[in-house]
């Protein structure tokens, strides 16, 4: 059993590396289906384990690019004066300059939407249900509309980053690790975090706030750990999006509500909410679904999105994994049932 | 930054600038109150926070628009605007509304958040993304050496809603339907032991929510203007509006849209036109955040 | 002194209709209390109040000498003051174990523990409790396809997980087939005497209280009738009539 499961990541962690030199012209695609699948496992980190429905995730998205790029620009140059010159062209970085702002501001945005995610929830979690989500939604389009203005990080024109400064390809190729590294380590994280008590306590705060709370469960200091982590991980995305898109603009790109933002929700409901797989699974069905038909579908492509919002919403009640879940219930066993039926064997 | 300061001390220099924003702003935010009504009456009978109420009303404007291009008197628009979008509303309800009604409160939220999308879209392949209106060619009446202008049109506006809600409420409380429908909202198990069709009552009142909203975006073209993406910020403005006056208190909505109506137009007067999003969603966060201080004095949180 | 709670003069209205006036008891640290009075006499309006479930007009709670009248309801939890619900709250899609090991007392951990895994003696507590509650052999079932009796059984070992100072019971035996009364009244009189918490039952069914208090205090109309040893309140005409709705 134990051995099964092990050559079993060992296949899906080579399938990983080898992918992007296998299909080279597709690593770009990979690349965004990567950054699918970690946006889709941090929503679920709160709306599918805690229940607390975030429509505006993306707030953190979008907030990530910008610290990476600002912190990338503020360690050799002056931002205001970078941003009127409108970046490109003129400002030359080194290869120490570049680097140097990859990981720091990869890290900083990190760091950052952490930190913003305790200070927002600390308003928003007094929120329940629906409101949370309009709430949320509201704080992304905000800050959308007030980044979009504010003319020292480029307002409405929005920020060009250096473009990557060895071959074309490789550069392709380390965007593609960035994020699989970025999703590997969120995947164990998150498969270490719903084993712990902590998750467990997550899953009493969706199953029955008022009673969690009656229970003595530090319900708002769970949620504020909860949505800051999944923060971080968002906003690590976002840096490494930055860097990859080289130039990106507020409301299109970085606070891209109803585009990203709701796709993140979509793949996590077709997967299965408040499973590990289900983001994962769910992301991967729809990006290759989207990628597939986006093309033929010839100007409607967005009112086919808000069809299978809806479809999604009204007949995948469960989702793929959820669907399984009932159908091989002996798949899942608990923690628990695990450890009787190994006391049983033995 | 000094525009912003200039705007403002233009509001004390010239206090008569005030009041034009004031009856502009409440000109403009009784057609809020109305969405607002809609929404609430959806809200409180069958639980489902619709979403796409923003977008009905744009809906119901380029309904308006398109049969006053084809050459109908304008006014018609607006019981057109309210057949048709009643239409639209009934089909809603049956394919979509009917089957999330019984869920959780997340998926019919989304459910009408991609209802929602799917019409912006629809719209905006339909009449493309300008802004469109209609004149109605009315003069305007002239206050205050000119200071003040009250357009004819929107006088007539505000009539028609006035109206309109006028009737909705003698409807809501008099004709038998209105009654199940109150009946539904209080207790929908016990309207169904009562031998009231909860589902012919759930159909009714989101067909009406949705003709209401049709009618206001039919007033809103001859008043302003209307465009396919302005959908999410009058869906936004009627949750500031409803959960600032809280659900069933019909008074206090109009008071709230109203209210809103005329901070807009100060937001919109001191920070230029293009915040007007941006306008909506802070009232939204400040009301939520006031909203939620009051919840915890009582020991509670909002839901 | 030797009080855990204390309610001092607290006072609380619904619109014009009083529900508690001035209503003051104790409850005794290590022992059983317990509150009755008939219908509408405002028993679950003063429980209410004290597990922080809504502000009281005036008046003070006191729970081990701290002022909690203002308290929202999950930091007075924190405080060791656990409580159950008269329709039972369990986690009904996970399973029996599961809900007694999310009951694992959060306030004594330190933030970081929180992140530690279920240890042996979490998973032996939790068999210890369900034995106790005689739901061992159901552990595996999910909480809620069992019967409401169970459920009730449930939840009442899931808050003696919780390690708490004292426990508010809200009418434990409301719903039960009479045939289990027993043996609740049974296990909760031994969770006083082997695990020492202390408890405070409202009860709506004399014979169940007389047979566990040791000082009981009777409300009518929203106001403190009564109160003393169960011999005395069975004796008090006053309990009697307002029982019988004589006035």
């Amino acid at each position: 059993m134990k051995s099964k499961k092990l050559s079993f990541y060992g296949i899906l962690v080579a399938i990983i590396i080898i992918a992007p030199f296998v299909f080279p012209s597709f690593s770009t695609q990979l690349a965004t289906l990567w950054l699918m699948i970690i946006v889709a496992m941090t929503w679920d980190m709160t709306g599918g384990q805690m229940g607390y429905n975030s429509l505006g995730n993306i707030f953190f998205y979008g907030t990530g690019m910008y610290v990476a790029a600002v912190i990338t620009i503020a360690i050799p140059f002056d931002v205001g004066e970078y941003n009127n010159a409108f970046g490109g062209g003129i400002y030359k970085f080194t290869d120490t300059q570049y680097f140097l702002g990859v990981f720091l501001g990869i890290l900083g945005a990190g760091l950052f939407c952490s930190i913003c995610a305790v200070l927002i929830g600390f308003v928003t979690f007094g929120l329940r249900g629906p409101y949370f989500a309009i709430g949320t939604l509201g704080v992304a389009i905000a800050a959308g509309e007030l980044v979009s203005n504010w003319e020292w990080i480029g307002g409405g024109q929005g920020i060009s980053l250096p473009v990557f400064p060895y071959d074309l390809d490789l550069g392709k190729t380390f965007f593609y690790f960035l994020y699989a590294v970025t999703g590997v380590s969120l995947f164990v994280f998150l498969k270490w975090l719903y084993s712990t008590r902590f998750g467990a306590a997550i899953n009493a705060i969706r199953d029955d706030e008022e009673k969690a709370e009656a229970m003595g469960i530090h319900t708002l200091r769970y949620k504020l750990t909860t949505w800051s982590m999944s923060a971080f991980f968002i906003g690590v995305v976002g840096g490494i999006s930055a860097f990859q898109l080289i130039h990106f603009e507020p409301l299109e790109t970085a606070y891209q509500t109803i585009n990203l933002g709701i796709f993140m929700v979509v793949c996590v409901l077709l997967g299965g909410k408040g499973t590990l797989w289900g983001p994962i699974i769910g992301a991967i069905v729809f990006h290759v679904f989207k990628e597939v038909t986006w093309n033929y579908l010839l100007g409607w492509q967005w009112v086919a999105l808000g069809a299978l919002i809806v479809i999604t919403v009204v007949y995948f009640k469960d989702g793929i994994m959820g669907g399984l879940m009932r159908s091989k219930p002996e798949w899942f066993n608990s923690d628990a049932e695990n450890r009787a039926q190994a006391g049983a064997d033995s | 930054m000094d525009q912003i300061l200039s705007n403002i001390s233009l509001l004390f220099e010239f206090p008569v600038v005030n009041l034009k924003i004031v009856i502009d702003g409440i000109m403009i935010g009784a057609l809020f109150a109305l969405a607002a009504y809609g929404l609430a009456l959806v809200w409180g009978v069958m639980n489902v926070k619709n979403l796409a109420q923003g977008d009905f009303v744009i809906a119901g404007g380029y309904v308006a628009w398109w049969f006053a291009k084809q050459g109908l008197p304008p006014l018609l628009g607006v019981p057109l605007a309210f057949v048709i979008m009643w239409g639209v509303g009934w089909l809603i309800y049956k394919l979509v509304i009917s089957r999330v009604i019984e869920r959780d409160l997340f998926t019919s939220l989304l459910a009408t958040f991609g209802i929602a999308i799917m019409m912006a879209q629809i719209l905006n392949l339909m009449f493309g993304s300008d802004t469109q209106s209609i004149d109605l060619g009315y003069d305007s009446f002239y206050f205050f050496d000119g200071f003040i202008d009250i357009p004819v049109a929107k006088l007539i506006g505000v009539l028609m809603a006035t109206a309109l809600a006028a009737a909705v409420i003698i409807f809501m409380k008099s004709s038998r339907m209105g009654q199940a429908i109150r009946a539904t909202s209080q207790d929908a198990r016990a309207a169904r032991v009562l031998g009231i069709n909860t589902e012919k009552v759930y159909a009714f009142t989101f067909s009406l929510n949705s003709a209401i909203c049709g009618a206001a975006g039919a007033i809103i073209v001859m008043v302003w203007i209307i465009q396919p993406f302005y959908g999410i910020t009058h869906s936004i403005r009627a949750f500031v509006i409803v959960t600032a006056a809280g659900l069933g208190n019909l008074p206090g909505v109009i008071a709230a849209g109203l209210g809103i109506g005329a901070l807009e137009q100060y937001g919109a007067h001191i920070f230029g036109i293009g915040y007007q999003q941006a306008v909506a969603v802070m009232l939204l966060l400040m009301v939520l955040i006031f909203r939620l201080v009051q919840q915890r004095k009582v020991r509670k949180s909002l839901e | 002194m030797s009080s855990i709670i204390e309610v001092t003069r607290v006072s609380k209205s619904y619109g014009g209709v009083i529900a508690n006036k001035d209503v003051s008891m104790a409850v005794k640290q290590g022992g059983i209390t317990g509150l009755i009075g008939p219908n509408g006499s405002g028993k679950t309006t003063l429980f209410n109040s004290i597990v922080g479930y809504h502000p009281v007009d005036s008046g003070s709670i006191k729970f081990e000498g701290q002022e909690i009248s203002e308290k929202p309801v999950q930091e007075i939890a924190r405080l060791g003051l656990i409580r159950t619900f008269q329709q039972t709250r369990i986690y009904g899609a996970m399973n029996c174990v599961e809900n007694m090991l999310i009951s694992l007392p959060h306030r004594k951990m330190k933030f970081l523990e929180s992140f530690n895994r279920n240890g042996e003696g979490d998973y032996e507590k939790t068999d210890r409790l369900l034995e106790f509650v005689g739901l061992y052999e159901k552990r595996f079932l999910t909480a809620g396809s069992l019967s409401f009796g169970q459920q009730k059984l449930l939840e009442f070992a899931m808050a003696l997980m919780n390690e708490p100072a004292a426990l508010l019971l809200d009418e434990p035996t409301a719903g039960i087939n009479p045939t289990l009364i027993n043996g609740l009244i049974d296990r909760l009189k031994r969770a006083n005497s082997e695990f020492g918490i202390t408890l405070f039952v409202i009860e709506h069914n004399m014979r169940v209280i007389m047979n566990m208090a040791e000082k009981i205090y009777c409300l009518a109309h929203g106001e403190m009738l009564a109160e003393g040893t169960p011999e005395d309140i069975q004796n008090d005409q006053r309990v009697i009539d307002a029982y019988l709705g004589a006035h």
